[in-house]
């Protein structure tokens, strides 16, 4: 293992990024932070700007509209790093699947960006907070 | 078009670090004064009415259950109102007072998580940690009762779907007590707080006239002196057999709108316990064979105000036409009236103020062209704050180590 | 204003309209010419002081019909004005948003996803449709059945 990976797996700083949610996957996601969970205990932190950021949490299904933004934040985003779709359109489009707006599932969208990309599903409409923390940890062990 | 491009662009969005949703805000200012404001959305159009046309009509509550995360039982009602009327069914008693409860517990959730909010965005990360925490319980009794935290997905065609079982009533009346005594103690601490009242009074005022004209709907326009409430004007489920009363304050400032989310909230408690007590015996949904074909308007009222859904059927099993209006969508251009003449700092609150469904706020670019400063969101953010410890400071409130974000 | 007042109100304006019809307590549908649904909402929104609600774009089988909701918050009623557009080829209709700056955002989605031009719009820009959306493509047109054609990846 390389110690920029070793390195990753200590005190995941995450960013999140909307790309057409529906507001439930983005409130379940700062519901982790708040008393109940609370994530900074595992020392994740949600930052403000990806160049921070050694996770991505999108959440949501890529509209047309957000999909040349999405990849300018993974650009920019420090490698390596961890992409976490985060739902059940994120992961495979979900409910929207024939949306005329409606640009394909994350995981094909950064593919095709990186194809070496490092992707982690958290399943779920919405997942639970403890699924996302339970899928963060899951994915950290096995990298 | 050139007088425009000399003046300095402030540009908010699309990606927040926060919560919410994409949205591109172009603010254009003079100074420390807004003069106008614009703005692009699109980034989530999911393209929900042309979906709806190719699902059944009993698919359909769970389609627009995901319009919005946060008005997830109401959308839905907004959907079986309009199908109830074209079919002329009527869901079994029961059925209404369960609906009644679903969405209550929503609304109570909902306004919670804005008062967090608010309190974030003018740098109160305390009422923030405060109201998520006492917000959690009600997702409970929400899972408790439905099986998801969010996204219920109780309502069906002629009635619901999850019944209410008799053993989990004291259960629900205990939860409530709880939440009510928090939300006192929570309400009590942001209303009684002399940096609140001098932060939030006189900031983004919505004048009764401009929101006549905007067309604004529930906190937004009940903060503005119009008591319109569709549960009170056109009573859908069971709100008709229920006493309470609407809140509004004439004021049309921001505190104006979080004294009527916090009272609301009350409110809502109440309704619920005499829900509960009143709760009819009987089967929880009917069965509707088929729809025929026709024309409906349905609507309900969301925690931020009035959705409405218009359905056409043309006797097929799938809607010909279903139009969705959240109620941001009135919402949100009231900005044009709220924001204009505004200071910067005062800009972030009062577009939280409407509660947006979708909103902005991150990658904040300030450009003063005179100065060539460039500004974050971070520094709008902080703009905000830092204008909170001035007030404190000159009225003299004792000083409180606020944490960084 | 009661519901009486309100149908008495209404026939000032009988001669704009095609017929009124009431489907159950509190629902009112007028319908009428393209022509005339601006100064019927006008009627509505200014002298009437109905709440504007949302206005729905509709590709029926031989035309275009706007429908323009209105809400009476004291009685409950809604009132449905249905404004029927003939013209399939070029279809257009007067703007309201001059004097209910609350109807900017539909009409310029209803020009997005209909293709009914709008005129005498104030600000009409693409709102809802993505920047490189191709132009003469209209996603809620009858003619574009396929849902997810827009479709890139």
């Amino acid at each position: 293992m390389s110690w920029k990976m070793w390195s990753l797996k200590k005190s995941i700083w995450v960013f999140h990024v909307n790309t057409g949610a529906c507001n439930n996957c983005d409130i379940e996601i700062v519901n982790c932070l708040t008393p109940k969970y609370d994530i900074e205990r595992f020392g994740i932190k949600l930052v403000g700007s990806p160049r921070h950021a050694d996770a991505l949490l999108v959440t949501g299904v890529v509209t047309l509209q957000a999909l040349p933004r999405l990849l300018e934040v993974y650009r920019q985003t420090a490698k390596p790093c961890v992409v976490f779709p985060i739902g059940a359109c994120a992961c495979d489009t979900g409910i929207f699947y024939n949306g005329y707006h409606v640009a394909g599932p994350v995981d094909k969208i950064i593919r095709e960006e990186d194809p070496n990309a490092i992707i982690a599903y958290v399943p779920g409409c919405p997942p639970k907070p403890e699924a996302m923390i339970s899928g963060v940890m899951k994915a950290l062990s096995a990298i | 078009m050139n007088k425009a491009m000399n003046k300095p662009v402030l540009a908010v969005g699309p990606f927040h670090p926060l919560q919410e949703e994409m949205e591109y805000f172009q603010l254009t200012v003079d100074g420390e004064i807004v003069t106008d404001i614009d703005v692009r959305i699109s980034y989530n159009h999911r393209g929900i009415e042309k979906i709806s046309e190719t699902l059944q009509f009993d698919q359909v509550p769970y389609l627009v259950s995901r319009v919005c995360g946060i008005c997830s039982a109401s959308h839905p009602l907004a959907y079986i109102n309009a199908v109830e009327e074209i079919a002329g069914v009527t869901a079994p008693e029961r059925a209404q007072y369960i609906r009644v409860i679903i969405n209550e517990l929503e609304r109570i959730h909902s306004h919670l998580l804005w008062v967090g909010l608010g309190g974030h965005f003018i740098g109160y990360d305390t009422v923030f940690m405060w109201a998520w925490k006492y917000r959690e319980p009600v997702l409970d009794l929400l899972e408790a009762i439905t099986g998801n935290r969010n996204n219920y997905g109780n309502v069906c065609v002629g009635g619901c779907r999850e019944d209410i079982p008799d053993e989990m009533i004291p259960k629900i009346l205990k939860e409530l007590d709880t939440i009510e005594k928090k939300t006192e103690m929570l309400t009590k601490a942001v209303l009684d707080d002399p940096v609140l009242h001098a932060r939030l009074k006189g900031v983004g005022i919505l004048t009764k006239e401009a929101a006549v004209k905007y067309a604004v709907t529930g906190p937004t326009a009940r903060g503005s002196g119009i008591a319109i409430d569709v549960r009170h004007d056109d009573p859908y489920a069971a709100y008709g057999d229920l006493d309470w009363k609407v809140i509004s304050q004439p004021e049309g400032d921001v505190f104006a709108k979080a004294v009527v989310r916090l009272l609301e909230i009350f409110e809502s408690i109440k309704m619920i316990r005499e829900a509960l007590k009143k709760l009819p015996k009987g089967p929880i949904a009917v069965e509707v064979k088929q729809i025929p074909p026709g024309e409906g308007c349905g609507h309900a009222e969301a925690p931020r105000g009035e959705t409405f859904h218009y359905v056409r059927s043309d006797g097929g099993n799938r809607p010909i036409r279903h139009k969705i209006r959240a109620p941001s969508y009135v919402n949100v251009p009231s900005f044009k009236a709220s924001c204009i003449g505004q200071n910067i700092s005062d800009v972030t609150l009062t577009l939280a103020s409407v509660d947006p469904c979708y909103s902005c706020t991150e990658r904040v670019a300030v450009v003063d062209s005179h100065h060539n400063i460039i500004n974050d969101y971070e520094a709008l953010l902080q703009m905000s704050r830092d204008k909170t410890a001035r007030l404190k400071k000159e009225i003299g409130a004792p000083e409180l180590k606020m944490e960084e974000s | 204003m009661n519901r009486e007042k309100l149908n008495n109100r209404l026939q000032k304006i009988k001669d704009k309209l095609i017929d009124i019809v009431q489907t159950r307590d509190r629902r009112i549908y007028i319908s009428c010419e393209s022509q005339n649904a601006c100064d019927v909402c006008k009627f509505l929104f200014e002298d009437l002081t109905l709440r504007f609600i949302i206005a729905t774009g509709i590709d029926s089988d031989n035309c275009f019909e706007v429908l323009y909701h209105f809400a009476n918050d004291e009685t409950g009623d809604i009132v449905t004005v249905k404004a029927i557009i003939r013209d399939r080829e070029n279809p257009s209709i007067e703007s309201i948003t001059p004097f209910i700056p609350g109807a900017e955002w539909i009409e310029r989605e209803i020009h997005d996803i209909l293709g009914i031009e709008i005129k005498n719009h104030p600000n009409m820009r693409r709102l809802i449709l993505h920047d490189d959306w191709p132009e003469g493509v209209y996603p809620l047109r009858k003619t574009r059945p396929e849902v997810n054609e827009g479709t890139v990846i």
